[in-house]
C-alpha cells in the first residue's frame, strides 16, 4: 500500500502527536543530567528541580523587595497590553476593512494607504513610538496596534469582497440602502472571519509585546525574560517561555470556541 | 402603453457585440422565458432589466420611464446560487426585506411590528412549502429548498418584475418539475411580470406565456464576437408545434457550436 493511503487510528494518531514532545523532553533531561553531574551549579540546562524552585519563587512567594508575586504581576501586565493592543487593532480592522470592502470610493481612497502601512516593519518604527508616546503603556500598546491592524484591515476587506456578488445584488433588490448593506449583510458575515484574523494575528502581537517590553518596561513577561538573562537564569526563562506558550494556546482555543458558539452557521459550512 | 418597452437596444463591450438591435414590448403580468446558447446575451439582458448593466445604445423603458440604474425593491431576483443569506435562518431571510423597508437605520423590527411582519413571512413560507424548515439555516436545506427560499424572499416584497437567472439549473430533474408547478402557482397568485433565463429549451416551452429565443442571425466564423445576438423568435406559448421546436433547437445548437469554435 502507498504511504499516502496509510491513515493512523485515533489512539495511534494521539501517540504519534505526543511522541515529538516526549522526545524533546527526553533529550533535554539527558543533557541536563549530564551537565549537572559534572557541575551541580550549571545554569545552562537546569533540571526540573531548579525550574520548579524558580516557579515557586517567582509565582507563589512575595518578592522580597517589592512584596509582589512577580510572575502574576508580569502576566497581568502583559495580558493587559496584549488585550488592549489586539482589541483596538481588531476594532480598527473591522471599521476600515468593512468600509474598504463595501464602498468603492473609500476603497479607492484608503486601500493603497493600508497596503503601504502593512509593509512598514513595525519594529523599525518602535523608536518613533517611544519618542512620540513616551516609555509608558501607550507606546507598547501602539506597537501591537500598528503591527497587527493593517494586515487585519486588509484581511477583513478581502473577506467582505469574497462575499458572493449575488448577495450584494439580492439585498439591493430587497430595498437596502448602503448602511443596511453594511449592518445586515457585511458586518454579521465578517465577524466570525474577524475572529479568525485575530487568531492569526496573535503570533505577531506576542512578538511585538515582548520586543517592546524587552526594551523599555518595569514589568511584564518579556521584561522579566530579558532581565534575568543577565544572570543566565535559564531556570526562570524556560518556565516563562512555556507559560507564554500555554497562554497563547489557551487564548487561541477560547477564540475558536467563541467563534463556534456565536456563529453556528459559519462553522457548519454555511458560507 | 406597454409595461416594458425595448427600442433598438444594443450592448457592446469594446469590439465585442453582445446584443444587437433588440426590440420588444411586454405587457404587465406576462411570464417570459428567455432561451438561447451561452454567450447570446440573455443573462446580459436580464442584468439590464435588473439595473446591474446599462445599454450601449437604445432605450429600455418601464412604463415609459428609463430603468433605474441600480437594483431596487421593485425588481426581485433569484440567481442559480448564493441568493440567500447564510447567516440568517429561513424565517429571518424572508423577514429581511420587510425589516429593511420599515427601518432604514436599525434594519430590524421589534415587538408588535415584528409579530405582524412575521405573520406575513409565515404565510409566504406556507405557500412555498417551507413552513417545516422555518427555523433552519440555509446550509441545512437542499438546493431546491434554497431556491424556494430565494423566491419567497423576493416575492414578499411584491416586486413589479421578478427576474430569474437559470433558477433551476442546478437542481435534479424531479425537483425541477415541482419547482415549475410552484412558480406557476405563485405567478398566478401574485400576477407579477416574470422574466426567466433558462438553458433548457423544454422548460422555456412549458413555462410561461411567451418564449423569447436569443440567437445570432449572422455569424463570422473567423471572429465569433463580431456580431451580436438578437431575439429571433418571439412566440406565445401554447401555439407552438413539434417542427418549430426542432427548428429552434437546431439553430440554437448551431450557434453554440460556432461560439465554441
Amino acid at each position: 500500500m502507498r504511504m499516502i493511503n496509510h491513515h493512523p487510528g485515533r489512539v495511534s494518531a494521539t501517540l504519534l502527536g505526543l511522541l515529538p514532545f516526549l522526545l524533546i523532553m527526553l533529550v533535554y533531561s539527558l543533557a541536563s543530567q549530564e551537565r549537572l553531574a559534572e557541575n551541580p551549579n550549571d545554569k545552562l540546562l537546569p533540571g526540573l528541580e531548579q525550574m520548579t524552585a524558580a516557579v515557586e519563587r517567582m509565582a507563589f512567594q512575595e518578592d522580597r523587595r517589592s512584596g509582589d508575586y512577580l510572575m502574576v504581576q508580569d502576566t497581568t501586565a502583559s495580558l493587559a497590553r496584549l488585550g488592549m493592543g489586539v482589541g483596538i487593532a481588531a476594532l480598527l480592522a473591522l471599521v476600515v476593512g468593512i468600509l474598504n470592502g463595501v464602498l468603492p470610493l473609500v476603497r479607492a481612497n484608503l486601500a493603497p494607504l493600508v497596503s503601504a502601512l502593512s509593509m512598514v516593519p513595525p519594529l523599525a518604527i518602535l523608536p518613533i513610538l517611544f519618542i512620540v508616546f513616551g516609555l509608558g503603556e501607550l507606546s507598547k500598546v501602539m506597537l501591537i496596534v500598528i503591527g497587527t491592524a493593517p494586515i487585519m484591515m486588509r484581511d477583513v476587506a478581502q473577506r467582505v469582497r469574497e462575499l458572493p456578488g449575488e448577495q450584494l445584488i439580492k439585498i439591493q433588490t430587497l430595498g437596502a440602502n448602503s448602511w443596511q448593506v453594511i449592518t445586515r449583510m457585511a458586518l454579521p458575515q465578517v465577524l466570525p472571519r474577524l475572529i479568525d484574523a485575530v487568531r492569526l494575528s496573535l503570533g505577531p502581537a506576542w512578538l511585538f509585546l515582548i520586543a517592546a517590553e524587552a526594551i523599555a518596561s518595569t514589568e511584564g513577561l518579556g521584561y522579566r525574560i530579558f532581565l534575568v538573562r543577565r544572570y543566565l537564569a535559564m531556570d526562570v526563562i524556560l518556565p516563562y517561555v512555556i507559560w507564554i506558550t500555554i497562554l497563547a494556546i489557551v487564548i487561541d482555543q477560547c477564540l475558536r470556541l467563541t467563534n463556534r458558539r456565536l456563529f453556528p452557521w459559519y462553522n457548519a459550512g454555511g458560507h | 402603453m406597454s409595461f416594458i418597452t425595448v427600442n433598438n437596444l444594443w450592448k457592446e463591450y469594446g469590439d465585442q457585440v453582445v446584443l444587437e438591435n433588440l426590440n420588444l414590448s411586454v405587457k404587465q403580468g406576462e411570464f417570459c422565458t428567455l432561451v438561447g446558447a451561452s454567450g447570446c446575451g440573455k443573462s446580459t439582458f436580464l442584468k439590464m432589466l435588473l439595473g446591474q448593466e446599462t445599454q450601449s445604445r437604445g432605450e429600455l423603458l418601464l412604463e415609459g420611464e428609463a430603468f433605474p440604474g441600480e437594483p431596487d425593491r421593485n425588481r426581485g431576483i433569484v440567481f442559480q446560487r448564493y441568493s440567500v443569506f447564510p447567516h440568517l435562518t429561513v424565517r429571518q431571510n424572508v423577514l429581511m426585506g420587510l425589516e429593511l423597508e420599515q427601518k432604514p437605520w436599525l434594519g430590524k423590527l421589534f415587538g408588535s411590528a415584528r409579530r405582524e411582519a412575521l405573520e406575513k413571512v409565515d404565510a409566504m413560507l406556507e405557500s412555498v412549502g417551507l413552513s417545516p424548515s422555518a427555523n433552519k439555516w440555509p446550509h441545512e436545506l437542499s438546493g431546491g429548498m434554497q431556491q424556494r427560499l430565494a423566491i419567497a424572499q423576493s416575492l414578499i416584497m411584491r416586486p413589479r418584475v421578478l427576474l430569474l437567472d437559470e433558477p433551476f439549473g442546478a437542481l435534479d430533474p424531479g425537483i425541477r418539475g415541482d419547482m415549475h408547478d410552484l412558480l406557476l402557482k405563485l405567478w398566478q397568485e401574485t400576477g407579477t411580470t416574470i422574466f426567466m433565463v433558462t438553458h433548457d429549451l423544454k422548460e422555456g416551452f412549458y413555462l410561461g406565456t411567451r418564449l423569447l429565443v436569443f440567437d445570432k442571425v449572422r455569424n463570422d466564423p473567423h471572429d465569433p464576437q463580431a456580431f451580436g445576438a438578437t431575439i429571433t423568435y418571439d412566440l406565445p406559448i401554447g401555439q407552438t408545434d413539434r417542427k418549430l421546436y426542432e427548428d429552434i433547437n437546431q439553430s440554437v445548437s448551431e450557434t453554440a457550436r460556432n461560439q465554441a469554435a
